[in-house]
């Protein structure tokens, strides 16, 4: 009997410690931050998030989903701060009143990648969506990240353009409902086109067999916004951890880091820095 | 195969040089699954004992559901402890949906069934006449359960490997309640997820390797008490 009541004191012990640690951190020191796959992929968080919590104290929590479930949670008050690039998605979110405020932080633009052999002749095609009608012409296997995400929305974009319903029993159409990485992981594997943006590709590529087809269209601009929900609309939201993440974000040393990342390893940037800027202006 | 060779010599590296990050992920993972693990030892041992010793109606239909617990899917557990964890949860204003005390909480939910219905299973396969003989030998009911509970030591011992080896190696629960969060929640199965879909499929193989050792050390020590203890 004595045994057993050792046990039961230890993992008592365990349990009251674990939750003191707990609940002292959890005094609105923490950030909920909901946002893309790419921006944790590209590996951009891993060095903007230590820099913000050594400059505030704060402890960012990331969640790292499609855009489309970072604003499902912005949508029920689960996250204190979002980072998302889909801007269709965005503007029906501030237009409903679940955000307060709406910055842009910066841009890289979506690439058409393929197999190097090509079978869909999409190379060098200036236009995004013919692109894409070449893919489905051709019946080559395209893979679509299918999870709402922002990259899916600007695919199902491009579709639409083209007048392509994919959707309906299209055998060359097929889905992952996985993050942008390993999205890129399969189409290398099943030598499938699929649409991504750049810093991902980017910083995969040496482990891909997939080549850039079809780049440089207006179509494909990708932006990056950092929102802060509404306050007024949920209650247990962290305001203030989710303002100075926001400020921080859109911060001239926050930018700064965003004009260099990735220049040394993948000799160009991943990502633009574009605070103050007008979405209008990008790309020109 | 230059990938496999490339992963196992990054573990040893990342191992001998005690890597500051894989060692809090290691320690992480083993913590939680730990704390997992006990606390489910307990719920899990007592109720699989009341069970099995007691007679009541629908016990069958009690250990149809246990038995049903045991390949309870992670991704299940999960998504209902995210639920109830939620801010607008019914229990939001705990505030620890993402944090490793989520984590032990999911995983508990994962191990209970599994622990509850290995020690069922052995208290049933205890003779039953054992329970006569410790009766009339005056033992009071709690002195007669603790003697049964050391007859079934053996298969015990399998309940809490096959508890333990069920959460330390679950990837979808501690994905959804902790969110993978660097140095904070990152266990070794999310990471090795994480590395994977960042193309980093050396860390990832080291990481898996990683895991492999440590499951392979605690059943190896559980193993031995196994072992030693078997009734000659």
């Amino acid at each position: 009997m004595k045994r057993i009541g050792y046990v039961l004191a230890v993992a008592v012990l365990a349990l009251v410690a674990l939750f003191s640690q707990v609940s002292i951190a959890a005094a609105q020191k923490n950030i909920i931050l909901a946002t893309t796959t790419s921006t944790q992929d590209t590996g951009l968080l891993d060095v903007l998030i230590p820099l913000f919590e050594k400059n505030t104290g704060y402890m960012v929590k990331t969640i790292a989903v499609g855009s489309g479930q970072a604003m499902a949670m912005g949508q029920k008050g689960e996250a204190d701060v979002l980072l998302v690039h889909s801007a269709d998605a965005e503007k029906k979110f501030m237009a409903e009143g679940y955000g307060a405020n709406r910055r842009l932080v910066m841009h890289n633009d979506f690439i058409i990648v393929g197999p190097p052999s090509d079978p869909a002749k999409v190379k060098g095609v200036k236009s995004a969506t013919y692109g894409m009608k070449r893919i489905a012409e051709t019946g080559s296997i395209f893979m679509s990240r299918g999870d709402n995400s922002g990259t899916h929305a600007k695919e199902k974009g491009l579709w639409k353009a083209a007048a392509i319903k994919p959707e309906e029993g299209q055998k060359w159409y097929q889905q992952t409902g996985l993050g942008m990485g390993q999205t890129l992981n399969v189409a290398s594997e099943k030598r499938a086109y699929t649409l991504t943006d750049r810093g991902t590709y980017l910083s995969l590529k040496k482990t891909l067999d997939l080549a850039i087809l079809s780049e440089g269209d207006a179509a494909l601009l990708n932006v990056y916004h950092v929102i802060e929900p509404n306050p007024a609309k949920f209650r247990r939201i962290n305001v203030a951890g989710g303002k100075a993440f926001a400020d921080f974000m859109v911060s001239k040393e926050a930018q700064g880091v965003i004009k260099t990342f990735g220049v040394e390893k993948f000799g160009s940037p991943l990502f633009f820095p574009d605070a103050g800027k007008k979405v209008e202006d990008l790309g020109k | 195969m230059d990938l496999i060779f490339e992963g196992i010599k990054k573990a040893f590296w990342l191992i001998v040089t005690f890597d500051a990050e894989v060692m809090g992920i290691t320690w992480l993972s083993l913590k939680v699954s730990g704390i997992a693990t006990l606390i489910s030892l307990v719920l899990g041992i007592s109720s699989g004992t009341v069970v099995a010793l007691t007679r009541f109606p629908g016990r069958k239909l009690t250990i149809g559901v246990i038995n049903t617990g045991m390949g309870l899917p992670p991704v299940v557990a999960g998504l209902f402890v995210s639920i109830m964890l939620w801010r607008s949860g019914p229990l939001g204003f705990l505030g620890i949906l993402y944090t490793p005390t989520a984590m032990i909480i999911a995983q508990t939910v994962i191990a209970t069934p599994i622990v509850m219905g290995v020690s069922l299973a052995a208290m049933q396969n205890l003779p039953p006449k054992l329970r006569l003989q410790i009766k009339a030998l005056g033992a009071t009911r709690l002195q007669m359960i603790w003697i049964m509970i050391k007859e079934a030591k053996l298969p015990l011992l399998a309940a809490i490997m096959a508890g333990f080896g069920g959460v330390i190696s679950e990837v979808g629960a501690s994905i959804m309640v902790g969110g993978n969060i660097k140095g904070y929640s990152r266990v070794l199965t999310t990471a090795t997820v994480m590395e994977t879909s960042r193309g980093n499929f050396d860390v990832a193989i080291a990481l898996s390797i990683i895991l492999l050792l440590l499951a392979y050390l605690i059943n190896l020590v559980l193993t031995h008490v196994q072992q030693r203890e078997r009734p000659r």
